[in-house]
């Protein structure tokens, strides 16, 4: 159902009306109490060299925009992939067995809200023994961790609602194990476990984050951290804006993989 | 005389808050192979728990059931199912959902022998046009036609039907009854069908088994339709015999199917024991069995 525009082109009009209205309270923001906040003039005039090449590689943190969002965009890829390879299998377990669901759901439970923070400095500790690649695997470890987990739960609760009677179909036809998961199973579940996927993207994102500026590693978040700490404020509010759109993108990327599923 | 399934004091009890409930016990049946009978009852009498209990989607909680002299335990290609819904798998599209059991039953013969007999039963029911679509695309109508076609391309020994034509307006219906009526005719099938209408009862069986009321239901009467096959519609409707299976029908539906229970409406009051054998004799008397 599409609602009736509130006047021509308020699609476009609102949404930028809604940004002058941040952005003016950001100006009123810097120009009394925060003194230390740039105001976007001045973030524009510090940031725009990063932006303009967004490729350059002038150290080990400090390089374009799109450099830096490739790096993060290439771990967060691994500690998702990491993710989904564990995380569905563990929720068809989950959704299949009510044993294994009965010794799980608990633990489970526990272990979702810990916040990626959290979990950062155990996964380090875990890889201790690889020597100075500790740190990027302990932000693998993190990020594969914590966006597991809407993955295994979606999944988990699409094969609980697999009709009885597709059940029925696979029974009657006396379809293998095997057959049953692939032919009946896995489709019947898709759509959810896509729901899954989009929400796990979306915490692995905000782990990213997280785990590059506990560790230093090169990406949006490390050196957001980095030019944080070198008093370079403009370039944090890059980063936030950076970092934002990205996960824009990805979660719209995302929603129309699920559209196509839905239908289905 | 061979049975070819036989139904022997089938009860089935589901749990309740109150204890288990017994909604059909001492449910007795024989059918005769190349039979097709007719289930027939009130809504919630227990004949889709019967039909699911002969499917082997559901286990008898007493009794026990023979085909062609083997007992049944569990499901399998060699009783094909057609539900009420059509249940077909909505990511394939109505060839790939008769394809799914023709690959399991057929799966010693070549690609092209299989693809041959799932196209042969989807242009028999209809939809040799329509076979590529997905059920979303297909009306009420054409997704029954591909559950019957799905059913008979298992080549199975006996074919269970529950309330197939339910959801159909009667014009579909008739073309389907009529369409299940030919596919059973040449491969001599053993049906047992579920409904609740009368005319496609006396349209179709050899024989029509009514059910009492539920709690504890099972066989009250049982009549036979002795119209020559193949069978007209049009010729049965004029034919005064027709009348008189109809009232028949109607008179069980309407006052003999609740003999049985006249306090089972109200669940707090224990059932009086005696009713159970106390009502009186069915005065018209057709063929009851036990
Ligand atoms: N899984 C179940 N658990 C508990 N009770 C059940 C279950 N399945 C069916 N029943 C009960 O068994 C009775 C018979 O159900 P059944 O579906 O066999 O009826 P039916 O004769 O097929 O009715 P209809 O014509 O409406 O399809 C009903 O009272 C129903 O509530
Ligand atoms: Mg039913």
């Amino acid at each position: 159902m599409k609602k009736q525009p509130l006047f021509p082109y308020d699609w476009i009009v609102l949404p930028i009306l809604g940004t002058a209205v941040v952005i003016l309270f950001w100006v009123i923001l810097s120009s009394t109490v925060s003194k230390d906040l740039p105001d976007p003039a001045k973030t524009w005039e510090e940031s725009r060299l990063y932006i303009f090449e967004p490729f350059a590689d002038r150290g080990m943190q400090d390089k374009g925009i799109l450099s830096l969002l490739g790096l993060s965009l290439l771990t967060v890829a691994k500690g998702y992939f990491l993710a989904l390879l564990i995380g569905v299998p563990l929720g068809f377990a989950l959704g299949l067995s009510d044993a294994f669901a009965k010794m799980f759901d608990p633990i489970i439970q526990v272990l979702r809200p810990v916040s990626p923070l959290a979990w950062l400095p155990l996964g380090v500790i875990l890889f201790f023994g690889t020597g100075k690649d500790a740190n990027p695997w302990g932000a693998l470890f993190t990020i594969a961790l914590c966006s597991m987990w809407p993955t295994v739960l979606n999944t988990a609760v699409g094969v609980r609602a697999v009709p009885q009677d597709y059940l029925n179909v696979a029974r009657v036809l006396k379809l293998s194990k095997w057959k049953t998961l692939w032919k009946i199973l896995v489709p019947a579940t898709l759509p959810y476990m896509f729901t899954g996927f989009r929400i796990s993207l979306g915490i692995a994102w905000l782990a990213i984050v997280a785990a590059e500026m506990l560790t230093g590693t090169a990406g949006v978040g490390g050196f957001l951290w980095s030019e944080y700490n070198a008093g370079n404020n403009s370039r944090i509010i890059l980063c936030i804006a950076a970092i934002g759109l990205v996960g824009f993108v990805l979660d719209k990327l995302m929603g129309l993989a699920e559209a196509q599923f839905k239908t289905a | 005389m061979s049975d070819f399934l036989i139904i022997t004091d089938l009860a089935k009890r589901f749990p309740s808050p109150k204890g288990p409930v017994a909604v059909v016990k001492d449910f007795n049946l024989s059918i005769k192979k190349g039979e097709f009978i007719t289930l027939i009852g009130h809504s919630g009498c227990g004949k889709s728990t019967v039909l699911a209990m002969v499917a082997g989607l559901s286990d008898a909680s007493e009794g026990n059931i023979i085909m062609a002299g083997k007992e049944l335990s569990g499901a399998g290609p060699d009783r094909g199912v057609v539900f009420q819904s059509p249940c077909l798998l909505p990511w394939m599209t109505a060839k790939q959902n008769v394809m799914l059991g023709v690959d399991q039953v057929y799966y010693t013969a070549s690609s092209i022998e299989r693809n041959q007999i799932a196209e042969y039963y989807l242009s028999k029911v209809g939809l040799g046009d329509a076979m590529h679509k997905y059920p979303a695309e297909l009306s009420q109508g054409m997704r029954q036609r591909c559950g019957i076609a799905r059913a008979f391309a298992l080549n199975p020994k006996m074919l269970l039907l529950d309330e197939p034509f339910g959801m159909l307006d009667s014009l579909t219906k008739f073309e389907l009854q009529e369409v299940l009526l030919d596919l059973w005719r040449k491969d001599r099938k053993t049906a047992l069908m579920v409904t609740h209408d009368v005319d496609e009862a006396i349209f179709l069986s050899d024989r029509v088994v009514m059910m009492t009321d539920g709690p504890e239901a099972n066989v009250g009467e049982i009549v036979e339709v002795h119209f020559p096959r193949p069978r007209n519609r049009k010729q049965i409707m004029e034919d005064p015999e027709y009348y008189r299976l109809k009232d028949e029908l109607i008179g069980f539906l309407e006052e003999r199917a609740h003999k049985k229970h006249h306090d089972s409406i109200a669940p707090t009051t224990p059932a009086a024991p005696a009713a159970d054998t106390e009502g009186p004799a069915a005065p018209l008397q057709t063929t009851v069995t036990t």
